[in-house]
């Protein structure tokens, strides 16, 4: 039994109206990469909160075994005492300190009540080499990068002798680069004997790294796999045992014809709010036709989502530019204006920026067209209710009810309140950024098609993405940006990754 | 058959359980102010719970309950206001000077002083959403300000005595109808209309939302639990009005305080206003980016504040029948305990009208029980202030367990 280093058993966890994990098992080999994944709302999540003690014992059954020994962790602090550290998706490290600061940040080093700076610089250095992170221990942490970031999380970790790392998500918000790096770090520190948890929708990641895979269904285990044995799983494998049926197609292409010209942005161009001299969106020019999704591809920090937002109303100051909605010239100055006109914005952010994680589905769902559902500033709430329930039908979102909090969601069903919202304030154009991050394979595929009926009913969709393919599956046409400004564009039938990728990093066609 | 009862009967127990558990705050604010009544009432030998008393808790009451209202939406919103204290002394001495100097009818002083507190509503929330200066140093300077201006007002001498209707805002019960018209104590018919009226109401409305509910299919309490519920309520409704109904009657400002909770809750159950200043508070960013006018809400808000200060200015030196100088000391405090005893959250975003009226009630009895014990003012101060923390905890540590 105890060749495992993690064993829990029978866990089952409930709130109120959902059993979010139910007699869920889940066994893990010292050493190795384990990687978890399910839809959206499967468990995931929950059960490594229940793991690090964020859910405390006794607020659920079943039982957790570490190196054979059973634990009843009441605290986070327990659970790190057995050497569990958990990386949450939303990183907790503090913006304003400094690298070392972070590290040691509770135990910091030294005697007594003084802190030894020099102890614990070098410290820090031994651990940020051993993770080839080349940045200065002094430096704050709001000036990196958030791929070395996540770095720092995982150091912190090691630096707290964690044994047994868990990591939620940890490459949604990265580039391709970034995540690349992560990866072989991962690895690096499994050969180590470091064992490593990992959950993640991205399914090509999974089966490049992990050494097992358990598969997670509506809170119940579907199975463990092997991925060096002769049960080893490939792509469409993995996404049977998490959906319960074959998904054969990835991108449902619908062939649109573009009509005329809807939005004309000329010029645009946006100063880059550190540094006056620089302009972070710079003379950017481009039109979007009804019926058509416009796929906007570029780095992460190329300046997309800078331009969408400051298009909007919501972003720092505009040196230039003009914008031209069906030849109406646009005067936008917020995101009233930007909505009156018939724009909508779906975020990247969507917990810091597209919902009020306190207030339920429904009063999320309409916060952004409250002027439609009501008369006379009196909210007809009738139809709220009555549109709310459309949209979690509609687009399945997961939820006991419409007058469940956002934040008792899942990552993903939350992104899909936050499309649900932009859709009932019934767009002419809208703006997706990075419309399916943490989104589950299946649920991502229900996106693309009501994106192709928003077309069909002749909304225009700017679509903002780190996943070429995905860009490339959807787009009708692609324009790419390269540190602000506009580097091309790709009709969808010649677009290709690699040329994409050329433009992205600066490069120019043939 | 029998079993099928059992397995019901249990099943609502079970519920019970849980809505216990997942209503603690709720139901901690109602236990603790019958706790504190209990506790007073037995060191006072009774004379907490006579009429007179509770009648005179009830006019104590008010001022800090509708400072409240107001000062709900001001935390829910993400801001505080340290200056409602003096500006209620302030607009109180404005009042007073414009009758008892100028001779102005009262119905003309009560236009000119709400209009007063809107005025300082809107200097203070010019600051705080065009300028973006934090309503935390823009309220203490209204607070610093607003006294210097009350003092500089009245030359630190008493200002009285005000006309007989101006003081029934403050004083005067609404009048008896038909039966004991020439008593002045005992049973009261408009007030029992009144209470009628508002139970009837209370029923009525708790029925529509059952079925409203129901047919979309939410939950709802078994049959049994909500009919204990509404008994419940019901009895509490009547507790409170029968202690009016059977002395002098409703006071007129508990009637301005019923029709302003009324109001508020309205607002923020059912208008777009209500719905953005939760949303603003909650999260700012997301509320900016849904096309929420924040700097005009956030006027809103304290205009609000203002004008709400300015009537209970009104209601308090009515109280008085007079104007002094250090009217309204230490008002922002009562009022922001109340808030946050209420269940509002520190963090914005989260905070109910009615809970601020449960807290006021709370603060109100506190002084008043302690008055009737002569507790000097100086241990007063010390109990409020444990009781604040005492309670914040007790809030604080009750959410996160059932987070
Ligand atoms: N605190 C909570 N209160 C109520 N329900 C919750 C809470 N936390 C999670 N849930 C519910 O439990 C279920 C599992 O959620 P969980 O966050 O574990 O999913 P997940 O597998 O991590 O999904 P995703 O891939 O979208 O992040 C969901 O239905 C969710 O709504
Ligand atoms: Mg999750």
């Amino acid at each position: 039994m105890s060749d495992h280093i993690l064993e829990m058993k029978n866990i089952v966890k409930e709130f109120p109206g959902v059993r979010a994990l139910d007699n869920v098992s889940f066994q893990v080999k010292p050493g190795e990469i384990h990687a978890l994944v399910g839809e959206n709302g499967a468990g995931k999540s929950t059960l490594i909160k229940v793991l690090s003690g964020v859910h405390p014992n006794g607020s659920y059954q079943g039982q957790i075994h570490v190196d054979g020994q059973e634990q009843r962790f009441l605290h986070i602090k327990d659970s790190e005492n057995v050497g569990i550290a958990v990386i949450y998706q939303e990183l907790g490290l503090v913006p304003q300190m400094s690298v070392v600061e972070n590290l040691f940040l509770g135990a910091e080093k030294g005697r007594a009540y003084r802190i030894d700076w020099d102890v614990a610089n070098t410290e820090a250095l031994k651990y940020l080499k051993e993770l080839r992170l080349d940045v200065s221990p002094k430096a704050l942490i709001r000036n990196l990068g958030i791929g070395k970031q996540q770095l720092v999380e995982i150091a912190k970790a090691l630096a707290k002798k964690a044994r047994i790392l868990v990591l939620d998500e940890p490459t949604a918000a990265l580039n391709e680069q970034d995540s690349a790096n992560l990866l072989s770090i991962l690895r690096e520190l499994r050969d180590r004997g470091v064992t490593c948890i990992y959950i993640s929708h991205k399914l090509g990641e999974v089966l490049e790294i992990a050494d097992t895979v358990t598969v997670l269904r509506d809170g119940k285990t579907i199975g463990t796999r092997d991925m060096h044995g002769p049960e080893r799983l490939d792509e469409a494998g993995i996404v049977s045992l998490m959906v319960g049926r074959e998904l054969t197609e990835r991108f449902p292409r619908v062939e649109h014809t573009p009509g005329e010209v809807v939005l004309q942005v000329r010029d645009w161009s946006v100063q880059d709010p550190e540094n006056s001299e620089k302009r972070i969106v710079d003379n950017v020019s481009f039109d979007v036709r009804k019926g058509e999704i416009l796929g906007v591809a570029g780095l992460m920090g190329a300046g997309r989502t800078e331009l969408m937002m400051s298009l909007f109303g919501a972003y720092g100051k505009r040196l230039s530019g003009t914008m031209l909605l069906n030849g109406q010239q646009l005067n936008i100055r917020s995101p009233l204006d930007a909505i009156r006109a018939g724009l909508a914005y779906v975020t990247e952010d969507r917990k810091g920026k597209g919902l009020v994680l306190g207030m339920d589905v429904r009063e999320n769902t309409s916060l952004a067209a409250l002027k439609y559902l009501s008369r006379f500033s009196i909210i007809n709430r009738l139809e709220e209710i009555r549109r709310a329930e459309e949209y979690v039908k509609s687009l399945r979102i997961k939820t006991p009810s419409i007058e469940q909090k956002v934040k008792n969601l899942s990552g993903g069903n939350q992104q899909k309140v936050v499309l649900g919202k932009w859709m009932l304030t019934n767009p002419k154009v809208l703006i997706l950024d990075e419309p399916t991050r943490g989104i589950d394979i299946g649920a991502k595929f229900e996106i693309y098609n009501i994106m192709n009926d928003l077309v069909e009913k002749g909304v225009c969709i700017v679509m903002i993405s780190s996943e070429l393919p995905e860009v490339l599956g959807m787009s009708d046409r692609v324009i790419v940006i390269h540190q602000g400004r506009l580097n091309g564009e790709l009709h969808w039938s010649e677009a290709t990754q690699e040329k994409t990728m050329l433009l992205a990093t600066g490069g120019t066609e043939k | 058959m029998s079993r099928s009862i059992d397995g019901q009967a249990s099943a609502s127990m079970q519920i019970l359980q849980n809505q216990l558990k997942h209503n603690v705050r709720q139901y901690a604010m109602f236990i603790a102010l019958i706790g504190i009544g209990i506790i007073f009432t037995v060191l006072t030998n009774g004379i907490f719970l006579s009429p007179r008393n509770l009648s005179n808790l009830l006019l104590q009451t008010s001022f800090i309950a509708i400072l409240s209202v107001g000062m709900v939406l001001v935390i829910v919103g993400g801001h505080i206001d340290l200056s409602v204290g003096s500006i209620v002394g302030f607009t109180g001495a404005f009042a007073a000077i414009l009758q008892v100097n100028y001779g102005y009818s009262t119905l003309t002083v009560v236009v000119l002083t709400l209009g007063l507190g809107a005025v300082i509503g809107v200097w203070q929330g010019f600051w705080i959403a065009y300028r973006l200066v934090p309503a935390f140093i823009v309220t203490l300077a209204g607070m610093l300000i607003f006294r210097g201006a009350l003092i500089a007002l009245t030359g630190g001498q008493t200002i009285a005595p005000l006309e007989p209707a101006f003081r029934a805002i403050g004083q005067g019960y609404i009048p008896r109808l038909f039966v004991n018209t020439e008593a002045t104590s005992g049973f009261h018919d408009l007030s029992f209309i009144v209470a009628l009226l508002a139970i009837a109401g209370f029923i009525f409305f708790e029925m529509k939302t059952r079925l409203r509910r129901k047919r979309h299919g939410f939950s709802n309490l078994p049959v049994p639990l909500f009919v204990a519920k509404i008994v419940a309520v019901a009895a509490m409704l009547w507790m409170f009005f029968s202690v009016m109904v059977n002395y002098r009657g409703i006071p007129y400002s508990i009637m301005i305080l019923m029709a302003l909770v009324l109001l508020f809750v309205y607002i923020t159950n059912n208008t777009t206003f209500g719905r953005h200043v939760y949303a603003i508070g909650g999260n700012r960013e997301a509320a900016l980016l849904s096309g929420i006018n924040i700097k005009r809400k956030t006027m809103a808000i304290f205009v609000i504040m203002g004008a709400l200060s300015g009537l209970a200015g009104l209601v308090f030196t009515a109280r008085l029948n007079s104007a002094t100088a250090s009217a309204g000391n230490l008002f922002e405090l009562d009022t922001i305990a109340a808030v946050f005893i209420g269940g509002t959250s520190m963090r914005g975003g989260e905070g109910t009208i009615v809970g601020a009226i449960v807290g006021a009630l709370v603060m109100a009895s506190l002084n008043n029980g302690m008055g009737l014990m002569n507790v000097s003012s100086e241990y007063q101060l010390i109990v409020k202030g444990l009781i604040l923390v005492l309670a914040v905890w007790f809030d604080i540590s009750s959410r996160s367990n059932n987070a």
